[in-house]
């Protein structure tokens, strides 16, 4: 645009300022993507996959376990396309500290229900011939070295083998990788057969079922069908979507949106205030020489426009730069160490957050520019 | 006048014309205030969040009490003692005595459903099964309504905090978890504890109602004195009958919280710290233009023969003045605001919600100011040598 | 719009009255003027007599409380305000006092300003900034900002930006006000130059007699009217 060179050069006219304004709308922007990535980490990845997933558990206490032999009743219902258990092993490595969750699966059934799991073939197959087998996540692999081929040794202090011994080896046969970004790759999974037969209490029950529904939209209706199944039994169940659970252990945690929002709305008025009034100060400063622009023959919109493209030129600047910042701050990893494995910067955010630049663009340059627009030329120039 | 007299005087009159000058400059000057006020509040707001919650966890401990779990678990929901073990346990040396025997009681622990008041999803609410002696090892337990429960029935009695939290609590109500009903007794208070995020009933009965058989995942008890702790745990760690891991309930507690405190702090400290950095830039922006436009007066102080260090120390005085007044306003809103809000959230190492309540301490309201005051310097220094270094002709002359 | 022997410039019965709180200040007073195209007119008069007002009353900047002002057969008093922008944009080259130069821009792309509300493309725009700055004789100093310019230098861009393009009507306020002498002469020479040579028509406001000597009419303003002959 042709106006271009002179929105430039007038940003240009107290480097400083500009400078110091840029820089506060850039934090900003990266507090954003700070918080956005927070939210997710707390609030949990609602995956693509899960849309037709469900969770089913014991209606008392998540506690509690379920029978195995539930799995093929489940399997009658029309509805039900796939059904596979886990259970809570509740294992430790070398220190408390060092949590990652470990379960027993069903090889084949569980990468069919998960299959933003990622594991190749050759590992699979070693995994369907190793009883002791287990497949960690690239993270947690990477977080402790673990290679194909390791024994890994962890403690469990809820099942004891039938020796007596609450120490389980596990060897390691896969590693596996998330097909999405928010995909957890933190966890070990081994054979289920190997831990029923092993442990000493408890054999043949499970601690939750996942159910692939064969039909989305039916997802609640089949829900209540499997409640009912099983209301009269010695243990009654709970379905949900993996979304409910998802938003349910979330609302635990508290309102995260709530605070999260709160913060950046904080901080957004602050920096609108901040801006805005910058943006005031520089409108009145030239004064004069904007009449002199009325005078050449700029029309009063056009003034407004100039104004306007400052202060979106600045939100631009400091909002996109800001914005990246974050993506590539966020990219490396979790600030509170591990704590949160889920950490990413999601794109529907992203996109809010360009949307926000602006906004804020436009919010900080109306009022000065229609001041700017309302100048009477002649008190314009008398005031130079 | 002396030397040290003329200087103070000097400050005192160019940062007199400098806060007069204020009014005129009112946007900027709101915009900072404004500005470092929100900083505050943020910090405060979330640290204090993390302090009410931490100091939950350690009002649940006294130094003379222990808690037994077995060996290698972590926490009590991976914890499993049998009759035998406490049996030997209950008989150790060291513990206080009362009327009924040992002051120890042996507990286990399940997690039920119930719907938080506040938002009517499910949260996992502590249910525990303890024995006669529990409201005795906790310090400051108290009925503060109804009665405790019936040993031997299907009774409960609710901690204060989880009644205010959860639904379906209410004494004189009867709560349905399962199969099974339990009549709500009556409710309690223990200091601050955690203990009163949780909701009790009789082991026995809770062993029976969950199939536990007769065992149990912990064992709460109170010593004779903090002294005694010591060799309470050799007695029992070097018995070759039991396998278990002894410690102080305020070591325990305090080892709970760790997980969810470096959460919280961290967070905490990287969102503030990345709202003050921001402060920092709208400080020195505001401090830069109120020199710039007093640009004339300065320098026609200077001619009249006020030193550079005058106007130094006055524009860093000012600044300080606004970064002040916008953390005692940061601070004040945040006491207001988020002091003894009750809430209660769920702590991943047990699994299970505590309640407790945002603590703005002192020392959270210091360090608020203190970050402002750093704020107020560093957003006041460059500006300020700026002024000081400005050759007066020029400024003088300029327009 | 040029032809010699028309009135390009028709001020008829113009009053301009100012409110200052509750007082009216009323400073011109059933005003008349007739100025035909290509005289370089100059307009005097004590401060405070109006002839800043009666420049930015024909300039298109400010209206008159009563009467018409009619410039190239258009009535401008009656134009709205963007259509105003666009008259002005078209028709008035304005040189000021102080130069009003942006100094943020270079000299060259001062004098473009005005060609950016027009369709030129950027070398056309180019190639009328060129004409303009060497007509004032500063095509060295093109890419120079004001600050490092001498006065008379900047007001000679200030006149390049009134020109560049190509103007009906050149409106001076004091051109030579804040000049030294020698430098004042190279102005005046240069709006001579432009009247003379390239048929200009301009309506110049000084209060220095030397200034209105270059110019073929001079007409005197007192406290709100005009005279022909200077007061005392």
């Amino acid at each position: 645009m042709r106006f271009l060179h002179l929105i430039w050069c007038n940003l240009k006219r107290k480097k400083l300022r500009t400078s110091l304004t840029i820089l506060s709308i850039l934090v900003a922007f990266i507090l954003y993507g700070y918080l956005s990535a927070i939210r997710a980490a707390l609030v949990g990845g609602i995956s693509l996959e899960g849309a037709n997933r469900l969770m089913v558990r014991h209606k008392v206490s998540l506690i509690l376990s379920l029978p195995q032999r539930y799995q093929e009743r489940m399997l009658r219902n029309p509805g039900v396309a796939l059904a596979t258990h886990q259970t809570w092993f509740g294992g430790i490595y070398q220190d408390p500290k060092n949590f990652f969750m470990q379960t027993p699966v069903v090889p084949e059934e569980f990468l069919d229900m998960f299959p933003e799991f990622l594991l190749p073939p050759d590992q699979k197959a070693a995994w369907l011939k190793t009883r002791t087998g287990a497949i960690v996540g690239r993270k947690t692999a990477e977080r402790y070295h673990f290679k194909i081929g390791d024994k890994i040794p962890i403690q469990s202090p809820i099942w004891a083998k039938s020796d007596g011994n609450h120490t389980w080896e596990f060897d390691v046969v896969g590693i596996f990788d998330g097909k999405n970004k928010n995909t957890d790759t933190t966890s070990l999974f081994f054979r289920y057969d190997y831990f029923d037969e092993a442990r000493q209490m408890n054999k043949g029950q499970v601690g939750w079922y996942t159910i692939r529904v064969r039909d989305p939209e039916k997802a609640a209706l089949l829900a209540r069908q499997i409640d009912d199944e099983f209301q009269n039994s010695s243990a009654e169940t709970k379905t949900e979507t993996e979304a409910a659970v998802a938003q349910g252990f979330a609302k635990q945690i508290g309102d995260i949106v709530l605070i999260t929002a709160s913060i950046l709305g904080a901080v957004f008025f602050t920096i609108l205030l901040v801006t805005g009034n910058t943006m005031s100060q520089a409108v009145r400063e030239r004064t004069g020489e904007l009449g002199v622009l009325k005078a050449i023959g700029f029309t009063n919109l056009q003034v407004l426009g100039l104004v306007l493209a400052e202060s979106c030129l600045i939100s631009l600047l400091g909002g996109g730069l800001g914005l990246a910042l974050a993506w590539a701050l966020i990219a490396k990893g979790d600030p509170t160490g591990n704590l949160l494995p889920l950490f990413h910067f999601p794109a529907s955010d992203l996109r809010l957050g360009l949307i926000g630049v602006v906004v804020l663009g436009v919010f900080t340059g109306i009022f000065p520019a229609v001041q700017a627009m309302r100048l009477r030329v002649a008190d314009a120039l008398r005031r130079m | 006048m002396s030397g040290p007299i003329n200087w103070l005087s000097q400050i005192a009159s160019v940062t007199r014309f400098g806060l007069m000058g204020i009014p005129q400059r009112r946007g900027s000057a709101a915009a900072a205030v404004f500005g470092i006020a929100g900083v505050v509040t943020v910090l405060v707001g979330v640290l204090s969040m993390g302090a009410g919650f931490k100091s939950t966890l350690s009002a649940s401990g006294a130094p003379d009490a222990a808690i037994i779990l077995r060996s290698g678990a972590d926490a009590e929901m991976s914890s499993g003692l049998d009759r035998e073990s406490v049996r030997i346990i209950a008989d150790a040396p060291g513990l206080a005595r009362n009327a009924d025997g040992a002051i120890c009681s042996a507990e286990l622990f399940v997690i039920i459903d119930l719907p938080k008041r506040a938002t009517g999803t499910d949260a996992n609410v502590p249910l525990r099964g303890v024995e006669r002696q529990a409201r005795y090892v906790r310090d400051q337990f108290k009925i503060i309504q109804g009665r405790a429960f019936e040993p031997g029935n299907n009774e409960i009695m609710v901690g204060a905090g989880a009644l205010r939290q959860f639904a379906g609590l209410d004494v004189g109500k009867t709560l349905r978890v399962g199969r099974a009903d339990w009549l709500v007794a009556g409710a309690f208070t223990a200091g601050g504890g955690a203990a009163e995020s949780e909701v009790w009933a009789d082991a026995s009965v809770l062993q029976q109602a969950y199939e536990r058989g007769d065992t149990f995942q912990s064992v709460y008890a109170k010593l004779a004195s903090p002294a005694a702790f010591d060799k309470f745990k050799d007695t029992l760690t070097t018995d070759p009958r039991l396998s278990v891991k002894v410690s102080r309930q305020t070591d325990y507690f305090a080892d709970q919280s760790t997980l969810i405190t470096k959460l919280i702090t961290t967070l905490g400290y990287l969102i503030a710290g990345l709202m003050a950095v921001g402060a920092v830039f709208g400080a020195l922006n505001t401090m830069y233009s109120s020199v710039s436009t007093r640009t004339r007066e300065i320098a026609t102080l200077r001619a009249l023969g006020f030193g550079r260090a005058a106007v130094i120390a006055s524009v860093m005085l000012e600044s300080l003045v606004l970064a002040l007044a916008g953390g005692a306003l940061g601070a004040a809103l945040a006491y207001a605001v988020f002091n003894g809000h009750q809430t209660s959230t769920m702590n991943w190492q047990s699994f299970s919600q505590v309640t407790f309540a945002f603590q703005v301490t002192p020392h959270l309201l210091a360090s608020g100011i203190l970050w402002a005051t750093l704020i107020g310097m560093v957003g006041g220094l460059f500006p300020a040598l700026r002024a000081a270094r400005l050759p007066i002709a020029t400024a003088l002359r300029e327009l | 719009m040029s032809s010699t022997n028309n009135i390009l410039v028709d001020v008829d019965g113009v009053e301009k009255v100012f409110h200052r709180g509750s007082e009216d200040i009323h400073v011109l007073r059933d005003l008349h003027l007739k100025v035909p195209a290509g005289e370089f007119l100059a307009l005097m008069g004590p401060s405070g007599s109006g002839k800043s007002t009666l420049l930015n009353l024909i300039g298109g900047l400010d209206r008159p409380t009563n009467g018409t002002v009619t410039i190239g057969g258009e009535r401008t008093d009656q134009l709205t305000d963007a259509r105003l922008a666009a008259w002005r944009a078209r028709h008035i080259g304005f040189v000021f006092q102080l130069y009003n130069l942006m100094p943020v821009l270079t000299a060259e792309r001062n004098v473009e300003l005005p060609l950016l509300l027009t369709h030129l493309s950027r070398a056309e725009r180019k190639r009328h900034v060129e004409t303009a700055l060497a007509v004032v004789g500063l095509s060295h100093r093109a890419r120079h900002f004001p600050r490092t310019l001498s006065g008379g230098e900047q007001q000679r861009v200030g006149i390049a930006r009134a020109i560049v393009t190509d103007p009906t009507l050149l409106l001076c306020d004091e051109p030579t006000g804040d000049l030294d002498r020698k430098a004042g002469d190279e102005i005046l020479d240069l709006l001579h130059g432009l009247n003379r040579e390239h048929g200009k028509t301009i309506i110049m406001v000084t209060h220095d007699p030397h200034a209105s000597a270059r110019a073929s009419r001079t007409v005197y303003l007192n406290k709100g009217q005009l005279t022909n002959a200077p007061v005392q």
